[in-house]
C-alpha cells in the first residue's frame, strides 16, 4: 500500500475536505506512519470470527409507526441564517 | 473528604441558602476560569434559574427533599447537549449551536434537582488524551497541580474543574478512556458505564459503538451518586440496554473480602514510569489489605493490539458521524456559493481543526473500497476476540487493574514534540476496555513529585457495583 500525496488528495476529497499545501506536507507522514501501525492487526488470525459492531449484543429496537410530536418549523430553522420562505436554505444543486 | 452527601442535607434542612450559594459558585467558576479553562461556556443565568426555583418548592413542596442531588451542581462535557446552553463539543462547526433540547442524562440531572452549572472544555468531538487537539479558538484546559502540564482529556475540563470545585459532580464522556484518564491525571474519581447503561440521546457522537457518559467526582461517593441519577433504559437511544438498573451507592463500603482481582501482567514493566508502578502497587496492596485476592493474568490482545483496533474503529465510525457537520441546519455557516459539494467542503475545511481532519480522512480510508476488509472490518473481528480473551478472565476475576495511564501528567512542551501516532500510544491501558464496552474506574492511588497518580479498574459488562465496592475500599483504606 502506498500512502502519497495523490491517494491523500483522493480520501480527503471523499470527506469533502480540502486540504492546502502546508496541511498535506504535515498529514502525509504522520497518516503513513499511523497506517502503518495500524496494518499489524494482520497479525492476528480472524479466520472465522465474526465482526463484533457493537460491544455488547443488542437487538434491533423498533417502535410502532405512529404520528408523534415534533419540532415547529420555526424553532427547526431557529438555529441558521441560511432559510428563506419556511425553508432552509443551501447552496446549488444543478 | 467530604462528598456532596453532607452538602445536600444541609439544604434540604435549610442550612444552606442554595441561590446565595449558587451565585457564590458561579463567580468561583469564573475565577478558577481565568487560569485554568475548565470551561467553555457558564451557563450562569440558567444556573441561577434553577437555584431560584429549588429555594420556592423547598418552601412550598415537600416532595422535592426527595430529590437524589438537590442543589448540586453538575457540570456537563460540552458534547452533551443542553437546551438553550452552547453546546459546541469543542468544535468552531458547532460555535453557537444552542440545542432545542435537554440530552437524556441532562434531563435525568435536573429531575432530580441538580443545578446545570456549564459546559467544560475537551479536545474537539473528544479527539485526544491530553485535551490539546481543541477546536480553533479554544483555550486548552491546565491541570489543576501544575499549569504547565496537561490535565488529560478528553474530559480534561470535567476533571479539572471537580478537583478544583467543592460540591460539583461532573458529566464526562468516553470513547477511548477519555473519562479515566483526565481523572487519573486530575486526581479524581472517574466512573466509566458499560456501553449502553446510559443513553447517548443528545451526545454528539464521535464513535457511536464506543460512546459512553460517565460520571467524574471527587469523591467515590459523588460518582456513584450520578452513577445512579443518570444510568438506565432510554427508547430514544436505539443502543441503550433495557436490563434492570443497579444500586450503585450500596456498593460503597461494602467490605471485599475475597473479591478476585487480576493484575494485567503486560500494564507494568517496560513503558511504564517507575513513580506511576509504585504508586498503583501500593493500591493492589491496599486492597489485598482489606481481603481481596490479587494474581497475575497475562492478557495479550488487549495491551498489544488495542490501539490499532481502537483507533481504526473509532475513526472509521467518527468519519461517518461527523459527515453531518456541513454548514446547514445549524452550528458554522459559510457564504453560500459554488455547489454544494463545494459549499461543504469549505465550511468543513474551515472550520475542523487538525485532528478532526485527521481521523475523518484516517477514517474515510479504513471504509474505502479496497481497505474496508483490511482495517475496518479486521477491526471489528479482533474485537470480537478481544471480548472473548476478557470475558475468559472475568470467569475467574471480579475486576482487572492496570494503572489508568503509564505516565505522569505530562508538560505541554513534551506533548508539542509527540507525532500524532505517539500520542495516540499514551491510551495504551485504556483504549481496549471501551472496544469491549467494559465499565472501568481511576481510582487516585497517591502523588508523585506532586502531581497524582490513578490506578485502573475493569471489570464484566453490567458490573459497575464491583468497580465501586473495590474503588471505595480503597478510598477507606486511607
Amino acid at each position: 500500500m502506498e500512502v502519497d500525496r495523490k491517494l491523500l488528495e483522493h480520501v480527503a476529497e471523499l470527506a469533502r475536505i480540502k486540504l492546502n499545501d502546508d496541511e498535506i506536507k504535515k498529514f502525509l507522514p504522520q497518516l503513513k506512519e499511523a497506517l502503518e501501525f495500524f496494518s499489524k492487526l494482520k497479525e492476528i488470525d480472524t479466520d472465522n470470527v465474526k465482526p463484533s459492531f457493537q460491544p455488547v449484543e443488542l437487538k434491533n429496537a423498533m417502535r410502532e409507526d405512529n404520528e408523534e410530536k415534533c419540532l415547529s418549523q420555526d424553532d427547526s430553522l431557529s438555529l441558521t441564517e441560511h432559510k428563506k420562505d419556511g425553508y432552509f436554505r443551501g447552496p446549488k444543486a444543478i | 473528604m467530604e462528598s456532596v452527601h453532607d452538602f445536600i442535607k444541609k439544604v434540604k434542612d435549610g442550612e444552606i441558602d442554595i441561590v446565595e450559594h449558587t451565585y457564590r459558585l458561579i463567580e468561583e467558576c469564573k475565577e478558577i476560569n481565568k487560569e485554568h479553562n475548565y470551561l467553555n461556556t457558564i451557563s450562569e443565568e440558567q444556573a441561577l434559574d434553577s437555584a431560584r426555583e429549588i429555594k420556592i418548592q423547598l418552601k412550598q413542596n415537600k416532595d422535592i427533599k426527595n430529590k437524589k442531588l438537590l442543589g448540586v451542581a453538575v457540570s456537563a462535557k460540552d458534547a452533551i447537549c443542553v437546551r438553550d446552553v452552547e453546546t459546541t463539543a469543542g468544535s468552531k462547526i458547532l460555535q453557537n449551536y444552542k440545542p432545542l433540547f435537554d440530552a437524556f442524562v441532562i434531563q435525568r440531572v435536573k429531575e432530580e434537582g441538580g443545578i446545570i452549572i456549564g459546559k467544560t472544555s475537551q479536545d474537539e468531538f473528544g479527539f485526544g488524551g491530553f485535551s490539546v487537539n481543541v477546536g480553533k479558538g479554544f483555550k486548552i484546559p491546565k491541570n489543576p497541580f501544575d499549569s504547565e502540564r496537561s490535565c488529560g482529556g478528553s474530559s480534561g475540563g470535567a476533571a479539572g474543574l471537580t478537583q478544583k470545585l467543592s460540591n460539583h459532580i461532573a458529566l464526562g464522556e468516553s470513547t477511548g478512556g477519555s473519562i479515566v484518564e483526565p481523572a487519573s491525571f486530575c486526581g479524581v474519581y472517574g466512573l466509566c458505564p458499560t456501553y449502553g447503561r446510559v443513553s447517548r440521546y443528545g451526545l454528539i457522537d464521535f464513535s457511536n459503538s464506543m460512546d459512553k457518559i460517565g460520571s467524574i467526582g471527587k469523591t467515590i461517593e459523588d460518582a456513584a451518586l450520578l452513577m445512579n441519577v443518570i444510568s438506565g433504559y432510554d427508547k430514544k437511544d436505539s443502543t441503550s440496554l433495557n436490563v434492570k438498573t443497579d444500586d450503585y451507592e450500596k456498593y460503597l463500603k461494602k467490605p471485599i473480602r475475597g473479591m478476585k482481582i487480576g493484575i494485567i501482567k503486560e500494564a507494568f514493566g517496560q513503558g511504564v514510569e517507575r513513580e506511576v508502578e509504585k504508586n498503583v502497587c501500593n493500591g493492589i496492596e491496599e486492597l489485598e489489605e482489606e481481603g481481596a485476592k490479587a494474581e497475575e493474568i497475562s492478557l495479550e490482545l488487549p495491551i498489544k493490539y488495542g490501539i490499532a483496533t481502537y483507533y481504526m474503529i473509532a475513526t472509521s465510525e467518527a468519519s461517518t458521524n461527523l459527515a453531518k457537520f456541513c454548514g446547514m441546519r445549524y452550528g458554522a455557516v459559510e457564504k453560500l456559493e459554488g455547489s454544494f459539494n463545494e459549499y461543504f467542503t469549505k465550511v468543513r475545511s474551515n472550520n475542523f481543526g487538525d485532528e478532526a481532519k485527521r481521523r475523518i480522512i484516517l477514517g474515510t480510508f479504513a471504509r474505502m473500497a479496497g481497505y474496508r476488509d483490511a482495517f475496518y472490518l479486521k477491526a471489528m473481528k479482533v474485537r470480537t476476540l478481544m471480548i472473548n480473551e476478557y470475558k475468559k478472565a472475568f470467569k475467574k476475576f471480579d475486576a482487572l487493574i492496570s494503572p489508568t495511564a503509564s505516565i505522569l501528567p505530562p508538560r505541554f512542551e513534551d506533548i508539542e514534540k509527540l507525532t500524532p501516532l505517539q500520542h495516540y500510544m499514551i491510551d495504551i491501558m485504556t483504549v481496549s476496555p471501551n472496544v469491549a464496552g467494559l465499565p472501568h474506574l481511576n481510582v487516585p492511588v497517591g502523588f508523585e513529585k506532586n502531581l497524582p497518580i490513578g490506578m485502573l479498574l475493569i471489570a464484566d459488562h453490567l458490573q459497575e457495583g464491583k468497580l465501586i465496592q473495590l474503588g471505595s475500599a480503597v478510598e477507606h483504606g486511607k
